[in-house]
């Protein structure tokens, strides 16, 4: 009896053919704004330490109307990677209590709860 | 098959991933909605201040360099994922780039 | 509505094949029919010579695993009440060559599995004077879910890795490693990291978590991988400490 198995060859656009591969993709997307903003911010660090001048230059081009569009949209996926990011945190740090293990929603909301703190005490100390 | 150094890439990775999620939205916020709008001014002295305190050096490293290391692990897997496969092109391009950034935000802190 | 439905089989006998191609069966329709009683018929009625791997019919020796409509399903387990608007598109398992119609080489699972040592290694050996290796239900809740798995394979062909590398160690094999370095009883983890945290074990992992969206025992395994990944990284940074950090 001949054997002759066959191999089916994965192609490139694999991702594309399932709703949940696309939206997995769009995850994944997501570090590319967080990379361009922190090279931003980076950006704005070295305009600081070029003098009152150069940060002021610098807080202009923060709030032109192309750089603007550009941080917007990484807003979005910065957002989305927040969501994500908490929604599979009890996955890979499952705790327990007592032998129970914690219901994810705590987990999770711990997180919110954190970034609501996080956000506030930047707002506080950017002059808010 | 032995026991892969992965972890030196993974654990910043992991780290980035919590920093950029507590911290970038409402930096991006700052910088792209409130600035902009004129409801902030983040002037001069007071970021300058900031950025001489040595406490304030240290957490504005860590939310620069972390989150970039993040970017660039997730998207050398990414590339993978593409078909770009894991050649040393991508891992330089991916890693490289973080590193540029990381290298230009520690020399900015320390210059300031 | 009609009291037929159509199913679309990928066929592939190698003997006269050089590659697949799709037949078309027309089956009775069914209220209660899952997508295995319309292959069984096709066999016992239509052509006998569909071959399929099959045998429980209810969800729990996970042989019967494939593509139903593009998604990885036990045919047991797939009503054809939730495909009656259209043809029923079945293929075998995704990521794995195809022996024959819908049966699949499932080899390189078999030795990836057999590489994770799946199974208890104690620490300390005890004699059988000593009496048993005694675990509370506490303990046992902490490893519980993954001692599920039925081995059907869905989560390799869910997974995109899996697809990427042929070489990806691969969900249910990291996910019953994972069973046993929880357990208790057991003391093996430095035993499976050689294959669990090589380059093809965990770390081939993106967490996409398709293998567990596609579980049909919720065993988990994309978190079962996630936690490896943790207690893999902190094992490696405790091995550089003299004596691995223990006392």
């Amino acid at each position: 009896m001949s054997r002759k198995p066959y191999v089916r060859a994965v192609r490139r656009t694999w991702w594309l053919r399932q709703p949940r591969y696309v939206v997995y993709m769009i995850r994944e997307l997501t570090s590319l704004f967080i990379g361009l903003y922190s090279a931003w911010l980076v950006i704005g660090l070295v305009r600081l330490g070029q003098g009152r001048t150069a940060w002021e230059a610098f807080l202009a081009a923060t709030s032109s109307p192309p750089a603007v569009l550009f941080q917007l949209v990484c807003l979005a996926f910065a957002a989305y990677h927040s969501i994500t990011w908490f929604a599979v945190t009890p996955k890979a740090m499952p705790l327990r209590i007592k032998d129970e293990p914690l219901s994810g929603k705590i987990i999770v909301g711990g997180h919110y709860a954190a970034w609501a703190f996080v956000s506030l005490l930047v707002l506080i100390a950017a002059g808010v | 098959m032995a026991r892969s150094n992965k972890p030196v890439l993974w654990l910043p990775f992991a780290a980035g991933g919590l920093v950029a999620a507590l911290i970038m939205p409402v930096l991006i916020l700052i910088t792209g909605l409130l600035v902009p709008l004129g409801v902030l001014d983040l002037p001069y002295e007071r970021m300058a201040a900031v950025a001489h305190n040595p406490i304030g050096k240290l957490i504005l490293f860590g939310i620069l360099a972390l989150p970039a290391w993040h970017a660039a692990h997730r998207l050398r897997m990414t590339a993978h994922d593409l078909g770009l496969g894991s050649g040393l092109g991508v891992k330089a391009t991916c890693y490289g780039s973080a590193v540029l950034v990381i290298v230009a935000a520690a020399a900015a802190l320390l210059a300031v | 509505m009609s009291d037929t439905i159509t199913l679309e089989v990928l066929r592939y006998h190698p003997e006269t094949d050089s590659e697949p191609h799709f037949q078309s069966y027309i089956v009775p329709y069914h209220e209660d029919w899952v997508v295995l009683d319309g292959l069984n018929h096709i066999k016992d009625h239509l052509d006998g010579t569909l071959t399929y791997r099959w045998s429980c019919h209810m969800a729990v020796c996970g042989s019967c695993g494939m593509m139903i409509n593009g998604e990885p399903k036990l045919s047991c387990h797939a009503f054809l009440r939730d495909y009656r608007n259209g043809v029923v598109r079945i293929e075998p398992l995704d990521h794995f060559p195809i022996e024959r119609d819908l049966v699949i080489v499932m080899d390189s699972f078999m030795e990836k599995l057999s590489s994770v040592k799946p199974y208890l290694i104690v620490e300390q050996e005890k004699s059988l004077s000593e009496g048993e290796y005694l675990q509370t239900p506490a303990l046992l809740n902490v490893v519980k879910q993954y001692t599920q798995c039925i081995n059907c394979l869905l989560c390799y062909a869910a997974c995109p890795q899996c697809g990427l590398n042929k070489d990806f160690i691969g969900p249910a094999a990291l996910a019953l490693a994972h069973r046993y370095n929880l357990d208790s009883r057991d003391g093996g983890k430095d035993q499976r990291a050689d294959v669990v945290a090589s380059d093809e074990g965990i770390w081939e992992c993106t967490f996409v978590g398709a293998c567990s969206d596609v579980c049909p025992k919720h065993v988990d395994p994309a978190a079962a991988i996630q936690q490896t990944k943790i207690s893999a990284s902190l094992d490696w940074f405790r091995n550089l400490l003299p004596r691995g950090g223990r006392a």
